[in-house]
């Protein structure tokens, strides 16, 4: 398949640390607007690949093209982000001394340069986006609180609503419902799905009613490659996987 | 536009601020100048120069905090910055004593005299002028610490390693200074200054005068340093101080968010050690001293850190005590200071500014408004929060 077209092609990626392979000749491809959940058994390189991506982690082979023809490996984290792509990490980092409002103000599409940001006063349009934020999120009554003294759910709500401030063309998101009531669950995979189609979105998670939830293409990595990918009953239903990682 | 951002800054707590140092500004010199020396109410020459000492020294911890408090950056070197500054005004002082030198040499100041030297290096030469003095004073130590910080930075040296190297280098700097051939003076540095700007510099109004000059540098670094860490740039520096990878992957350069806050620290200790040189007539490199530096972490930290106030009365209270310490009981100064830190580590991780806060936390039967600080109790108070705004 030609890397023309794609928003993200990865073909024969491979990462090492000291002789283990996390990531052996990984190959991915994910369309503009796409949605895909990655699901695999513990070291199957599902960080790994996010670390790759986004610049954390170089890859020693293989080859990584942003929106085909932007090559990913030789950029640093800054300018991947700022290239749009944006990334969610499994525990929820959000700026614990900063308000709400502040952490959206940050993470809002903006100009990155230091001196920008000296000078930067807020513009009607970036109030009027991080108002529309707040209540996507349902954080429109918390926006003055500390960020350290919200719940875990409202953390990962806060950073999801963070990414979509920095408004990125793929975001990439690692286990959102790590630690999160039913209810919130289904909230967030129902969030996840009102953004797919403007946003290319690539979700880790281990809980599988969620990732039934989201109803979209599911790819298993195992041991730093694909296993198998299809829709989630397809897979399921697959003998590899069931071997390697549903089990039983 | 530069409007804007001193506004900015200005909350209540630096209105609090630029008021006291209004007051000093004018008070002091009234109660020195014009107050008769019998009344209660005199200052003597002394202790203006004590008092302005204090100042500079609150320079240097507010210029300390805006790196250690805001970006995370642990300087365990920044007396370097400071004696940098105060080496370029003191080569100034020097260029001014012309033929009074005890040599009478007019072109060489005497230690080079003493060296046998021919002609003035090169690297001397511009501080005849006040004005290449006063750029050099901001330059050089903002030169030196954009060469460090983007190499540090670039390199990703973080935490405690930074911390070792800043050592390192105020420590390089001061063995470098003690050689005789570098051109400093030596260990004896450089002194006996005679005028600046033309008045003597032991005049009482020209004591006076670098008095209020002080006060009015750090009012001024104070409102920059205010407006920097109000401005959205300031909120950057603050987000990767806690979460750097964080804010890299959104899409901030953060390397040359540190660069920029380690520059312009660095640029205020330079002119706090310009201006502490005329005051005390001397610099030597003791000022390099890795004590020093310490010292200085040790002010912000009894102030508070993070809060640039804190610093500035950090500053002044532990050097009053140390005026207080070395007079009366001298021997006793190093352990009352390293007390001083180990308490104020133990009992007051947010300093002096921090304690209101600390103790309205203890108290029983608090307002759920006020900030919790433990992990357990802030999801607690989340989740309630929580339900009540869904």
């Amino acid at each position: 398949m030609s890397a023309e077209s794609t928003l993200l092609y990865l073909d024969g990626v491979s990462v090492s640390f000291d002789g283990f392979k996390a990531l052996n000749s990984l190959s991915l491809v994910m369309m503009p607007g796409e949605m895909r959940a990655i699901i695999g058994p513990n070291g199957a390189g599902k960080t790994t690949m996010m670390d790759v991506i986004t610049g954390k982690t170089r890859p020693d082979t293989g080859t990584i093209l942003f929106e085909g023809d932007i090559d990913l490996t030789r950029l640093r984290e800054a300018a991947i982000a700022n290239l749009g792509i944006g990334r969610k990490f499994q525990r929820p980092t959000v700026f614990e001394p900063h308000t709400v409002w502040d952490n959206l103000e940050l993470a809002l599409k903006a100009p990155r340069r230091p001196l920008k940001t000296l000078t930067y006063a807020i513009s009607r349009d970036d109030r009027a986006r991080i108002e529309e934020i707040l209540d996507i999120t349902r954080l429109s009554a918390l926006r003055g609180r500390q960020a350290g003294s919200l719940s875990h759910g409202q953390k990962q709500w806060l950073e999801i609503g963070m990414l979509l401030a920095q408004d990125p063309k793929l975001l990439l998101v690692d286990e959102p419902v790590a630690g999160m009531t039913d209810a919130e669950t289904e909230q967030t995979a129902e969030l996840l799905c009102s953004i797919a189609g403007r946003h290319s979105v690539i979700v880790v998670e281990h809980d599988m009613s969620f990732v039934r939830a989201l109803g979209v293409k599911v790819t298993v990595l195992a041991e730093g490659s694909v296993l198998a990918e299809g829709s989630l009953d397809a897979v399921s239903a697959n003998s590899q996987v069931i071997d390697t990682y549903l089990g039983r | 536009m530069l409007l804007r951002f001193f506004l900015m800054g200005l909350d209540r707590k630096a209105g609090i601020v630029l008021a006291i140092l209004a007051i000093l500004a004018v008070a002091v010199p009234v109660m020195t100048l014009w107050v008769p020396a019998d009344s209660p109410f005199h200052l003597s020459v002394f202790t203006v120069s004590l008092l302005g000492k204090y100042l500079c020294f609150a320079l240097l911890a507010l210029a300390l905090d805006l790196v250690w408090g805001y970006c995370g950056i642990l300087s365990l070197g920044h007396a370097a910055f400071f004696a940098i500054g105060g080496y370029a005004m003191g080569m100034y002082l020097m260029r001014q004593i012309g033929p009074r030198g005890v040599y009478g040499n007019p072109v060489l100041p005497d230690f080079m005299v003493f060296l046998n030297w021919k002609e003035l290096p090169w690297y001397w030469l511009g501080f005849d002028h006040f004005w290449f003095a006063a750029i050099m004073v901001l330059v050089v130590p903002g030169a030196l610490a954009f060469a460090f910080g983007w190499f540090a930075f670039r390199s990703r040296v973080t935490g405690v390693y930074l911390s070792i190297i800043t050592q390192a280098l105020t420590f390089a700097l001061l063995l470098a200074f003690f050689r005789n051939d570098m051109g400093f003076g030596g260990n004896n540095g450089l002194t006996d200054f005679k005028d600046i700007l033309g008045y003597d510099i032991q005049a009482d109004t020209t004591r006076v005068a670098l008095f209020v000059a002080t006060v009015a540098a750090l009012a001024l670094s104070y409102m920059i340093a205010s407006g920097v860490i109000a401005s959205k740039l300031g909120k950057v520096l603050v987000a990767l101080r806690d979460a750097e990878s964080r804010v890299r992957f959104m899409g901030y350069d953060t390397e040359s968010y540190k660069l920029f806050a380690w520059t312009l620290s660095a640029c205020m200790a330079g002119v706090a050690g310009a201006l502490y040189v005329p005051q005390v007539g001397i610099i030597n490199p003791s000022e390099f001293a890795p004590a020093s530096s310490i010292e200085a972490v040790i002010w912000v930290a009894v102030g508070g850190r993070g809060t640039l106030a804190g610093a500035i009365l950090g500053a002044v209270l532990v050097n009053m005590g140390k005026s207080y310490f070395t007079g009366a009981l001298p021997e006793l100064w190093l352990f009352a200071l390293g007390g001083l830190f180990v308490a104020v580590t133990l009992f007051l991780p947010k300093g002096l500014l921090g304690l209101g806060a600390q103790l309205k936390a203890k108290l029983p039967g608090r307002k759920t408004a006020s900030l919790p600080n433990t992990q357990t109790a802030n999801q607690a108070t989340g989740q309630t929060a929580g339900q009540k705004g869904a």
